[in-house]
């Protein structure tokens, strides 16, 4: 089970807040086909938002074919984001964390890094990165 | 759509003044309305009449099809927290509840005793010698176990501390979500009706100045920045709602009713409080031109 936060300084709209906090766990692999999300009265009260906001994130998420609701019983995922790729991740996690290491023995700043792969992934990716 | 809450150029008067006047307005089942405007614009008010402890002086009011006031059967179904949640000072948590039970037909006890001790609150304390947060959320308790299909509220959380706020709107998030509760709320807080309210309703001087689905109203409105304007008519804005000018640059809050094609204007997408705000002041303004005879 997930816990959805929100962003109180965010100009995103709560309902896309906590559907892209799904979309994110689906991505990392932190929810799974079958799982349950969390039931609307539990994200209404522990966030203090109104239940029909909650309602309209989930509804989204149906129609995305990611979620399905069975009635009186909750919310469910149906299929997840996390590609192919995600069984490689760790691996490749560990390359970069290597990497990172060696940028910042560099002298490298986290921004020097970020602007680094930014313009690294803009001349390797063309297509993707303008998407 | 089912309505729970109707209203046809309402009026209530005290001695020669209007409290409320035309007052036309619908409130959806399942929505959580909020009520805003300035203190003396009529929510207080406009909420008495919707539970019946006053009688209109023009138009109509009615709750599930049926004027409230003096009529019992339909106020079975609404539950009502006054300003500043009033309960028996003498009185304990338990005690409140036995007497809820006694003086209304349908009563979830069990219900309210759930809550109240879910969140902590003694039973055998008088509820003068409860916190603020506490009394809220006993009167929030007793209000609920009424098990109403219209919860109305009079601002609830004006007098709590930031912690005891965000604990009521927990309490009374979780538990529309379980029943499916109409509620009309009142509020100065704009940030916590933002987060709570899909339905809004403002207030000013007696009129009712806005009302409608708080997605359809933030998308209907713009701000726009240009050069000075003059204040003629811009291609698909239906009404200026409030302007602000420079020598040289207008900032204006607008209605639309169709596509923004001049380039000159740079335009904004508003939040909730930003449209509450630009609502409220052009009332201000209105009211008080009209006070001192002079042009707007």
């Amino acid at each position: 089970m997930i816990e959805f936060v929100l962003d109180g300084r965010s100009k995103i709209n709560t309902y896309v807040q906590l559907v892209q906090q799904v979309k994110q766990a689906l991505r990392v692999g932190l929810l799974a086909p079958g799982d349950q999300l969390p039931k609307v009265r539990d994200v209404a009260q522990s966030l203090a938002i109104n239940p029909n906001t909650v309602l309209k994130a989930y509804r989204e998420l149906e129609i995305e074919g990611l979620a399905e609701g069975r009635p009186g019983v909750g919310t469910f995922v149906r299929r997840t984001l996390a590609s192919a790729s995600l069984p490689n991740q760790a691996e490749l996690r560990t390359d970069l964390v290597a990497w990172l290491r060696r940028a910042q023995a560099a002298g490298l700043t986290p921004e020097d890094v970020t602007a680094l792969v930014s313009t690294t992934m803009r001349a390797e990716f063309p297509q993707e990165a303008s998407a | 759509m089912d309505m729970v809450l109707e209203t046809d150029r309402l009026g209530k008067r005290y001695g020669g003044m209007w409290a409320l006047r035309d007052c036309s307005l619908h409130l959806p089942a399942g929505r959580i309305a909020a009520l805003v405007g300035p203190n003396g614009a009529g929510k207080s008010t406009l909420l008495h009449l919707a539970v019946g402890l006053l009688r209109p002086d023009a138009g109509s009011v009615r709750v599930f099809g049926a004027t409230p006031h003096g009529n019992t059967g339909v106020l079975t179904d609404v539950g009502f927290v006054a300003q500043d949640t009033p309960l028996y000072r003498d009185f304990t948590a338990a005690e409140l509840i036995t007497m809820g039970g006694k003086l209304n037909r349908r009563w979830d006890a069990a219900l309210a005793r759930d809550r109240l001790a879910q969140l902590g609150i003694p039973p055998d304390k008088p509820a003068g010698k409860l916190s603020g947060g506490q009394r809220a959320q006993v009167a929030l308790a007793l209000a609920l176990a009424k098990r109403p299909g219209l919860l109305l509220l009079d601002e609830p959380v004006a007098s709590l501390d930031p912690l005891a706020r965000r604990e009521f709107l927990q309490s009374l998030m979780g538990s529309v979500a379980e029943a499916g509760t109409t509620v009309l709320l009142s509020s100065h807080l704009l940030a916590d009706l933002e987060r709570v309210c899909d339905y809004l309703i403002v207030l000013n001087a007696a009129r009712v100045r806005l009302v409608g689905g708080v997605d359809d109203l933030v998308a209907e409105h713009r701000r726009l920045i240009g050069p000075r304007h003059d204040g003629g008519p811009i291609p698909g804005v239906a009404a200026v709602i409030r302007a602000s000018h420079t020598d040289r640059q207008s900032t204006l809050l607008v209605r639309v009713d169709g596509t923004l094609v001049d380039p000159a204007w740079v335009v904004q997408d508003i939040s909730l409080e930003d449209l509450i705000l630009a609502y409220l002041a052009d009332g201000d303004a209105q009211a008080s031109h009209e006070a001192w005879g002079v042009p707007a």
